[in-house]
């Protein structure tokens, strides 16, 4: 079973998938979601599958160990590792190769580290069980990879429990793990999407040095183009389990050949085309001073001022745990601050929610991440927009239908078609345009909108964006866009506040903010936003490693 | 470590509050009452000097709280004051049936346990299969059964016998009473307490496997059971590494809530039985409105039930990895 | 209606089986006067009477027609059962749902008063206070209730605690709705679900806790027919091999069963349509 010795000649074919197709069961029936998939992995290669969600691409990457998870069965096609067909073998053949030749990093390593294990012990489980090494080889290995992949105290981090770990450290261990016994081929599924951008690249190194050193066959499994760029020597585009397009990277990202690639290659190209005026009126609203903490003694926001004037958007940037979704709730009077105040032209709020009279509500609206949880499932499109119109402008029957319509038309849905669905039966980005539809039937003055494009698939990502211009354009409304991506703050914002860590770090007009010099943060955080170029990732490595730019900051928590 | 030490004292903490409030409880809801107290033990045709003579017995002309903390003093004493209808000492009366109690629930866990978790976990290995199916329909059965009617059908089974004619077809096997006595000996009280143990065990069984096979099936769809089999693991150390010491806490958690079910479901099988533990006292008791054993009894029951969930909380906090290596 | 059909259809034997036997117990329960041969009450012959064909099984020890009291015990038995489940859901869901949506000191004033009544055991608690209080059928029906609402009120809570966390909830207090609003509009059309399921269980449970109690004679009380009470009444006869006194307790049994039966399968129909999106 050992391939330790074996020789790695890069060429050499490793996984040859002929005619794949799969089924999927919901509701009792079986439906197909793999469509007849052929695919070529040769020793050395690194191949990304991408596509938007239901495009069947973990699917496929679970099927190149032979592997189908419950609910889910391959029907044809041949999937031959090394020259054997899995298809036709049995099930402790497939078992011998899982985890020594063929190895998978999940995209939670919280949730696919076992909880009752220490991680040097998880690590070795596999080879020493496939006979591969001894228990003190295995550990050996683990610290030289941990060391590899710089992980803090090599020597030592293994002997943690999994939650003893954070996550970006988590998932260096998986990948780690993944290589003990230097596997001939790694499934890499979404190892970088839990993560903030800083954390990413982080990973993505780790990868990228274990792929090329090792000389291993790899399968890198996203739904972000940049990313699988940095890896990839060739991509695969899919959607609804076809094969929409098989290219080398370079000549994909330069020249698509398909209109669903060339849409996909779009979408961070999107600007807004006219940016508003900066102007000298009073703002619409005023933040000072605001302190905030979660019961006692956590303070998750530090002395943070701000201001949005009408018709502009403001873009609240920040990685996890920076504070910015908890500014929001402090606007909407969700958490009471502890200090400061909050002006809605030129007036104090009242800084609990149940304080607020019914105009203050409706002033501002706010727009959630997941469209599936802001919308009852129980309630018709009809009711979910009817509602703040008869509750805030008292409109009842003819007029109320008539404005509902309206608003549908507003945000490019056909009345007729949409007004008796419930939420269940609309797409993902259709139950965004509804979100977006309840929050203007107040007539508001700011929509708060928080990270309202991260939950949808890029296309349609984009098209909300698209449309929520073209609304401010035409009801000259504001915005204050909470997110983490900087593509999203590229193409939509006026202004911009960067946070980290409860603290405002740099503000003020997009552009500047954009370009250096900048805060050491918003520099580390607009560096590590992976581009489309193949070129990007070893380019910024190198200028990291001879310190051109930050690669760590001082106060940045222990990715 | 010590964040562990801390959790647990809270829960024992917790645990003497909880008691502490239970006996404020069992104390205190008597003199919700309607009428006087005396009065209504003695019957509303009772002669007013009567009444007033019986009321200075009891204590009843002192202060409520008073009252209240010398029968916590007696609680703690061994002291529970007198029956009424028997004149002896409760204390001594809910001794004698109290070890009786222990022994058949002590009898039930010790068939129940280790058969329902073997039955829930091959339950939930093989899922939807044609024996998951029929133990579903089966332990639903019996948990839809109320105790006595499978108390007296296995009588009808296994004692009192099924006849044709004057010919018994079978029974006879176990006595229709579970009469037991301090005199007599360890194994003839195992053979008359078998059809009251047995009966426990069905109910206890059905719930109990259930309940394994519902966290068993829960525990194998996490992502590290996958990634396990990803991993080329075999199905044995998959089981006994992976599932088994995160499946720890949830086992001993039904084991305990089912003990807990089982102490309270014994008096029933008492009555049926007239097997002389505490359940049949209690109900005695409460026929007979004796109030003094009535308190008593519901203070050792409550008292072993707040006890086994308080092990069960202790012992699911031990067993969490996640709270046993704190970051 | 097609679609409640089609759901019909896809039941299985179980549950087909399940909903038989409950409009069976309903019909007998509405239409009882018309279907008893006897009065409930009515002394018909001499005791403990065999099986014929006037006294199809039987009579009790008063002289009973048994078939006649079967049959009104449905009426009986079912009733106060299921009148002591509604006020225990009216009860507990309410307060679970106001404990949800409330949060705060609320929340856990509610949550730790249930700690305490569900750290003692409910049928020691029962027998508790049917000492102090006696058992006539209203006090029986309310503490039952009561006692049986603090586990409604977990589950509403939690229930309602999965709802709550929505941002669609969110968004309703950010647009300024009141606590009724959002409980009935909000919380109660997606806690259904599980609330149906759940009334099955506590449905079951308090019949067979109600059975349990009149049958250790500290629950309905005769004249009044109840099974619990009947197959107390009637033991004696099993020791002569006699399996009269088992049909009132195989009455009670069959219910459940069929009860759990429906409600097995509408939680797998529920979660498994959940599954899907």
């Amino acid at each position: 079973m050992s391939t330790k010795n074996k020789t790695r000649e890069k060429g050499e074919l490793v996984l040859r998938m002929r005619g794949l197709r799969m089924e999927g069961q919901a509701d009792g029936e079986w439906h197909e979601i793999v469509k007849g998939i052929d695919l070529d992995l040769h020793r050395g290669e690194v191949v990304g599958l991408i596509g938007e969600s239901g495009a069947g691409k973990s699917t496929i990457g679970l099927a190149s160990m032979g592997f189908a998870r419950p609910g889910c069965r391959i029907t044809a096609g041949s999937i031959e590792f090394d020259g054997t067909d899995l298809m036709q073998q049995s099930e402790d053949y497939k078992r011998n190769l899982r985890g020594g030749r063929i190895s998978y990093v999940a995209q939670s390593a919280a949730a696919s580290f076992n909880p009752a294990h220490k991680l040097i012990d998880q690590f070795g489980e596999a080879a020493v069980q496939h006979g591969v090494l001894t228990k003190a080889e295995a550990d050996r290995d683990a610290k030289d990879l941990y060391k590899r992949l710089e992980l803090p105290n090599p020597d030592t981090i293994g002997y943690r429990y999994p939650h003893q770990v954070s996550g970006g450290q988590l998932q260096r261990a998986m990948v780690a793990m993944a290589m003990a016994c230097k596997p001939d081929l790694i499934i890499f599924d979404e190892p970088t999407t839990a993560l903030d951008v800083t954390t990413q690249i982080e990973v993505l190194a780790a990868v990228k040095d274990i792929v090329t050193t090792f000389n291993t066959a790899a399968i890198y499994i996203t739904h972000d183009l940049a990313v699988v760029a940095q890896v990839a020597d060739k991509i695969m585009v899919l959607r609804h389990g076809n094969m929409i397009e098989l290219g080398e990277t370079r000549s994909m990202i330069a020249k698509p050949k398909e209109d669903y690639t060339r849409e996909l290659l779009a979408v961070r190209t999107y600007k807004k085309e006219e940016f508003a005026e900066a102007n000298d009126d009073a703002p619409i609203l005023k933040v000072s001073n605001i302190t905030a903490s979660y019961g006692k003694g956590i303070t998750v926001l530090d002395d943070v001022s701000m201001e949005i004037h009408r018709g502009h958007t403001v873009a609240v940037v920040g990685e996890s745990g920076s504070g910015k979704s908890t500014l929001a709730r402090v606007i909407t009077g969700l958490l009471p601050p502890s200090q400061g105040s909050i002006e809605f032209e030129g007036e104090i709020l009242p800084s609990a929610l149940k304080n607020r009279n019914k105009d203050q509500l409706r002033r501002l609206q706010m727009i959630y991440q997941m469209p599936d949880t802001a919308l009852n499932p129980r309630q018709r499109v009809r009711d979910v927009i009817g509602r703040p119109l008869s509750f805030y402008l008292g409109m009842q029957g003819q007029e109320k239908e008539t404005r509902i319509r309206e608003l549908l038309t507003l945000i490019e849905l056909d009345p007729d078609h949409f007004i008796d669905r419930f939420p269940g039966e609309l797409s993902g980005g259709q139950k965004q345009r509804i979100c977006i539809a309840r929050a203007l039937a107040a007539e508001p003055e700011l929509i708060i909108c928080d990270e309202v494009t991260s939950a949808l698939d890029q296309l349609v990502a984009e098209e909300i964006l698209k449309l929520l211009q073209r609304l401010q354009n035409e009801l000259h409304v504001s915005y204050m866009f909470i997110t983490h991506d900087i593509a999203t703050v590229k193409a939509i914002s006026d202004e911009m506040v960067v946070m980290l860590q409860g603290k405002i770090v740099e503000q003020g007009e997009k552009d500047v903010v954009l370009t250096p010099p900048q805060h050491e943060y918003t520099e580390l955080l607009l560096s590590s936003v992976p581009e489309m170029d193949p070129d990007w990732l070893d380019d910024l490595l190198a200028r990291r490693a001879a310190g051109e730019v930050v690669s760590t900051i001082a106060s940045k928590p222990n990715a | 470590m010590n964040a562990i030490l801390t959790m647990i004292a809270q829960r024992l903490a917790l645990g003497v509050l909880t008691l502490f409030i239970v006996s404020l409880i069992i104390f205190f809801s008597v003199s919700l009452m309607p009428g006087d107290y005396a009065e209504a033990i003695l019957g509303q045709a009772a002669l007013p000097d009567t009444v007033r003579a019986f009321r200075e017995q009891l204590g009843l002309d002192q202060p409520a709280y008073v009252r209240y903390f010398q029968w916590l003093g007696g609680v703690f004493t061994g002291d529970l004051g007198t029956s009424f209808s028997s004149e002896r000492a409760v204390t001594e009366l809910i001794g004698a049936r109290f070890g009786n109690t222990m022994f058949l629930a002590a009898y039930a866990a010790l068939i129940a346990v280790p058969l329902a978790l073997v039955l829930g976990v091959l339950a939930a290995l093989y899922r939807n299969s044609f024996y998951d199916r029929t133990v579903n329909v089966v332990t639903l059965t019996t948990i839809s059964s109320p105790e006595f009617f499978l108390a007296y059908v296995l009588i009808m089974f296994f004692s009192v016998g099924l006849w044709n004619g004057s010919e018994m077809i079978m029974g006879g096997f176990f006595p229709p009473i579970a009469n037991v006595s301090d005199d007599v000996g360890f194994w003839e009280r195992v053979y008359r307490t078998t059809l009251p143990a047995v009966t426990m065990t069905l109910v206890i069984v059905a719930h109990m496997m259930r309940m394994t096979r519902a966290s068993i099936i829960n525990l194998l769809a996490s992502p590290y059971i996958e990634m396990a089999n990803l991993k080329g693991l075999t199905k044995s150390r998959i089981v006994f590494k992976h599932a088994l010491p995160n499946a720890l806490a949830p086992i001993i958690n039904v084991i305990a809530v089912n003990m807990a079910y089982l102490i309270v479901g014994v008096v029933l099988i008492e009555v049926v039985f007239v097997y002389p533990g505490l359940g049949g006292l209690l109900v005695d008791s409460v026929s007979k409105r004796d109030i003094p054993v009535v308190q008593g009894s519901c203070l050792v029951f409550a008292a072993v039930y707040i006890l086994l969930n308080l092990t069960a909380d202790v012992l699911s906090i031990i067993s969490n990895p996640r709270l046993l290596h704190p970051r | 209606m097609t679609r409640f059909l089609k759901f019909m259809q896809s039941a299985p034997w179980s549950a087909r089986f399940g909903m038989f036997v409950i409009a069976v117990y309903v019909f007998v329960a509405f239409f009882v006067p018309v279907l008893a041969p006897f009065g409930e009450t009515e002394l018909v012959g001499s005791s403990y009477q065999g099986w014929d064909s006037t006294y199809w099984l039987g009579t009790d020890s008063l002289g009973r027609d048994m078939f006649t009291r079967i049959l009104y015990g449905a009426r009986n038995t079912i009733g106060i059962a299921f009148v002591t489940t509604c006020l225990a859901f009216l009860l507990g869901g309410l307060l679970g749902f106001m404990s949800a949506t409330l949060g705060g000191w609320v929340d856990q004033l509610l949550g730790r008063f249930v700690d305490v009544i569900m750290a003692i055991p409910s049928l020691i608690f029962a027998l508790l206070l049917l000492t102090i209080f006696g058992t006539s059928v209203p006090v029986l029906i309310i503490i039952i209730a009561v006692l049986d609402s603090t586990r409604v009120y977990r589950l509403a809570r939690a229930v309602g605690m999965n709802i709550t966390v929505m941002e669609y909830v969110e968004a309703a207090k950010l647009r300024g709705e009141g606590l009724w609003w959002i409980i009935r509009r909000e919380i109660l059309p997606n806690a259904m679900p599980p609330m149906v399921a759940e009334f099955g269980l506590r449905f079951c449970f308090v019949f067979l806790f109600i059975s349990a109690l009149s049958f250790l004679g500290l629950g309905i009380k005769p004249p009044i027919a109840d099974w619990g009470s009947m197959v107390k009444e009637n033991a004696a006869l099993i020791s002569y091999g006699d399996i009269t006194p088992l049909l009132p307790a195989g009455a009670i049994a069959l219910l459940t069963v069929a009860v759990n039966f429906v409600v097995d399968w509408f939680l797998h129909k529920t979660s498994g349509l959940r599954d899907e999106h």
